[in-house]
């Protein structure tokens, strides 16, 4: 049957499916150990100051209440601050939990009640008073700004901007100038699983941390390092991982402080964080884009100039690529950019899906949308008109690039052409219509990744690899790869992830997990199935017609056909015959050299083309998304199925950016004030329309091995802008903050 | 001030199971099941009534458990994510959420499940809009809503093809 013989390609429906509709699906939170205590955290309301002094009598007398950790009795932790730092690259001095008395920023864990049951750690932890000294602080990002500045030691991937031309000049001799101050609100990942660790001490004293994370190799070395735990006997699992978005690039607070209660008490532990709490860590910088755009009376861009600053904390230099993505993606002669961070006192802020992208393509998308409208051009025409088929900025060629045809087939799907021009020209009743489009890029990325492939005497094939499955439909895909690379059928597969003892893998994030643990699982089942044949074939049992050159596995059997006509054998036969109870290859899928190479000449990126409808109450001025329209270039597409809601998902995120996300600083205490559900709206049912997803067909075996270029973030790349330009096209009123909320 | 260690009688139908314990007047329903009973698939969002992750049903109704102490629904039958599927058959609705890729992290999905199968009993289901309205309680950051009203869509069909096949 075809569908056995190309998985990959196939919308197959997810194999964790059932695990998950039927509740058996087990996350952080959820392994329960004889023995385990409860941790509530309690959090400073303070932002900058020392803890003068830890009132917890009170917070003792409540009965089943174990301990109260705080930095004055923690036990042993590391004592360096390069021991806490973790894979992600941010320059800095990394927080570190129950350090000292010092306050840092608001939300702070100060201390930890630890209790036979959750019911009494709460009542405790709400008991627990805290003294502090106060000191002067600011969390308002307009007054950061005048502290911006360009950290000495740049974060790993950071791009610096490359300017070409004098666009200072051009720009002064445009006939054609846009110019404007652009503004993304801070916004909070919010999955809905809130961050949780389980602690559990195996008979041995060794820890199993069960954590939400998207790395669980990445929260075994950070634990060791912080905690001064041996690597050897510390174990972190994260088979389900109930959303991230990058909350989980970084450990949170929650698993330091369980596994050092773990430690400190010798008894397992659980610690979840409240919703309220899920705001006191990691969150998407706020954002300034000054943006200055020249263009001919044609239409033809002549400067671009784009100047950006994101928050970061007071002691790391969180960074993020918001200024190169216009350079990168339009040509224009000349163009310059700049970029600094700017320091307040809160927590580092971080990635969330599409960092720097999200934020960096959304705000030049809607200056281009304004610089069509100067230009009375059409936003699509305008786009295409200043097209590059490079990567303007480094003046290098792509792998692939199918930007036009995802603009030409969108707009054919959403009918673009019926549009008329002018803003509040297509009014129904008392709804204005407002027809916008965007343009999207994220960076198509690929790092070295193991995998084992292990064929058993129970003749299934059992795929192993420490990637993490975050929703993002891996352990689908990588079944699917599995089975194409050794000629297997799908549900003789079982996929294992989420360990940290398992093969090599890095942090789920920056969709590069596809294209990399899927190179990964292909090369380890290639290699199983030349030892299995290669063993079978030395084998003195084994049939003669086994011969490596001439013999197919398919379906899960040996085949081949002989003068004596087609003969076959099944796996578990084969491994007997071979002296086997089951045979393993684990293999590592790097750039080698040509790669290497390939990665030097030439730039590699995915692209979208984004449509939207709006209608606007013309009289209350709420907004309804009441369609959208996404055609995705993303290379080879494992999982249409999968790779959709990938891309669905990133919308009705970015839905929410261009509506109704936004966290909201009270300076005064500076603290995220909105933090729950009710006043931090995400977008529910109500708020999302029907999406058409369209994968363009883009052949590119440049840019990894498996030619899959990720589909994380692409979806989050130009949606708010697209929206945003609908609903200038519905009003005629343009809006550069977003969200764009009624009251704007 | 009533501390926790102070118990009080709880009796429930659990799943069609009998449960009964003395529990301290704080432990909320959706505590009971996850970290008393084992019941994980019942999942905690909020723990303020604002996202639907803990829906279960109360007397066939739709509630969430967060919400709700355990002592004060003396009797109730709850029906959590793992009460649906009968003889190792999944209930219709779980199947129409993994034929219809109604989710992605799985986290919200029992809950959305849950509030889907009560959906159908209350009729909201004339229109796609109308069930968008009436699960507007269930947060997905994942974003599957597309998939899930498909999934609800499906069942509904379903039913419907069922009751023709009774009626003829």
């Amino acid at each position: 049957m075809n569908v056995i013989s190309t998985p990959v390609g196939q919308s197959v429906s997810r194999i964790d499916g059932i695990a998950k509709v039927t509740g058996q699906a087990k996350y952080a939170a959820e392994p329960h150990p004889p023995g385990m205590l409860y941790g509530v955290v309690v959090n400073s309301p303070i932002a900058r100051g020392r803890i003068d002094t830890v009132h917890d009598a009170a917070a003792r007398q409540v009965p089943g209440v174990v301990e109260i950790m705080t930095h004055l009795n923690r036990p042993h932790t590391a004592l360096f601050e390069k021991a806490y730092m973790d894979g992600l690259g941010v320059p800095g001095a990394p927080y570190r939990p129950l350090h000292d008395g010092e306050i840092h920023f608001n939300g702070q864990p100060v201390a930890v009640v630890l209790a036979e049951t959750f019911e009494a750690a709460r009542e405790a932890a709400m008991l627990v008073r805290v003294d502090y000294e106060r000191w002067p602080h600011n969390a308002d990002f307009k007054v950061s700004l005048h502290q911006k500045y360009m950290p000495s030691k740049t974060r790993s991937n950071y791009v610096p901007p490359r300017p070409r031309g004098d666009a200072a000049r051009a720009y002064a001799l445009s006939t054609v100038q846009v110019e404007g101050r652009y503004h993304l609100a801070p916004e909070h990942h919010n999955p809905m699983e809130m961050h949780a660790t389980t602690v559990i001490i195996e008979d041995d004293g060794a820890f199993t941390v069960w954590d939400k994370t998207q790395g669980p190799q990445a929260v075994q070395a950070y634990l060791a390092g912080a905690l001064a735990l041996s690597k050897a006997r510390l174990r972190v699992r994260n088979p389900y991982v109930g959303g991230a978005f990058g909350s989980g690039l970084r450990a949170v607070y929650n698993v330091f402080l369980a596994t050092l209660a773990a430690k400190m008490l010798k008894r397992p532990v659980r610690v979840t964080l409240t919703r309220p709490q899920m705001f006191t860590h990691v969150f998407r910088p706020e954002a300034i884009m000054d943006i200055a755009l020249g263009a001919s009376r044609d239409g033809t861009l002549q400067s671009m100039i784009v100047e950006g600053v994101t928050d970061t904390s007071r002691f790391e230099h969180n960074m993020e690529n918001i200024v190169i993505w216009g350079l990168i993606n339009y040509r224009c002669p000349n163009a310059t950019a700049d970029y600094k961070v700017a320091p307040r006192d809160t927590y580092t802020s971080s990635d969330m899906r599409a960092p720097g992208a999200a934020t960096g393509v959304n705000l030049l998308e809607m200056a281009i949308d304004e610089m069509a409208y100067a230009c009375t051009m059409d936003p699509l025409a305008f786009r295409l008109h200043n097209y590059s088929d490079t990567d303007a900025m480094h003046d290098m060629p792509l792998t692939s690039k199918a930007l036009r045809e995802a603009m030409a087939q969108g707009a054919r799907h959403f009918g673009w052409q019926r549009r008329s021009m002018p803003p509040g020209s297509m009014r129904d009743g008392r709804e204005l219509i407002g027809w916008g489009m965007a343009t999207g890029i994220w960076d198509a990325m690929f790092s070295p990744t193991s995998a084992r492939a292990r064929l058993g005497q129970d003749g299934r094939l059992h795929i192993a690899t420490a990637a993490s499955d975050i929703g993002t439909g891996t352990y689908t895909i990588l079944a699917q790869t599995a089975a194409e690379a050794f000629g297997m059928p799908l549900d003789r597969i079982d996929v294992e992830l989420g360990d940290s003892t398992l093969p090599q893998c890095p942090t789920e994030g920056g969709s590069w997990t596809a294209a990399s643990a899927g190179a990964a699982v292909w090369l380890a089942c290639l290699s199983l199935r030349r030892k299995l044949i290669d063993m079978l074939a030395r084998s003195k049992n084994a049939p003669p017609w086994v011969k490596q050159d001439t013999v197919t596995l398919e379906g899960g059997i040996l085949h081949d056909v002989t003068e004596n006509g087609p003969v076959s054998l099944s796996l578990p036969d084969a491994l007997s015959l071979a002296g086997y109870d089951a045979l393993e290859a684990e293999e590592t899928a790097k750039p080698g050299l040509r790669g290497k190479i390939s990665q030097m000449r030439k730039a590699r990126f995915t692209h979208s083309a984004v449509f939207c409808e709006v209608r606007v109450d013309a009289e209350l001025g709420t907004v309804r998304v009441t369609r959208l329209v996404n055609a995705v270039a993303a290379g080879r597409i494992l999982n249409p199925k999968t790779a959709a809601s990938q891309i669905r998902g990133a919308m009705v995120m970015a839905t929410g950016m261009a509506l109704h996300e936004e966290s909201l600083m009270d300076e005064r205490v500076g603290r995220f004030m909105n933090h729950n559900f009710a006043e931090y709206h995400i977008p529910t049912h109500a708020d999302i329309p029907d999406m058409d997803v369209l994968f363009v067909n883009e052949h590119d075996d440049e840019v990894s091995p498996l030619g899959v270029k990720g589909v994380g973030e692409i979806g989050m790349c130009g949606t708010a802008a697209a929206i945003a330009n609908a609903i200038f096209h519905a009003t005629g009123r343009r809006h550069r903050n977003l969200p764009i909320t009624p009251g704007a | 001030m009533t501390h926790v260690s102070v118990a009080v009688p709880c009796r429930l139908q659990i799943n069609g199971q009998g449960y009964s314990a003395d529990l301290p007047p704080s432990v909320t329903l959706l505590d009971l099941l996850r970290e008393r009973l084992d019941l994980t698939g019942t999942k905690k969002g909020c723990d303020h009534g604002q996202c639907g992750a803990c829906t279960v049903l109360v007397d066939g109704k739709r509630v969430k458990s967060c919400l709700i102490l355990a002592v004060s629904i003396p009797d109730a039958a709850v029906t959590t994510i793992e009460g649906i599927a009968h003889d190792g058959r999944l209930h219709p609705m779980q199947q129409a959420f993994i034929d219809a890729d109604a989710f992605q992290c799985g986290y919200c999905t029992p809950g959305q499940i849950m509030s889907a199968i009560a959906l159908l009993d209350e009729g909201h289901i004339h229109s796609r809009a109308e069930i968008r309205e009436f699960m507007s309680g269930n947060l997905c950051r994942c974003g599957a809503y597309n998939g899930i009203i498909d999934a609800i869509e499906r069942v509904v069909a379903l039913q419907h093809r069922n009751q023709a096949g009774e009626a003829a």
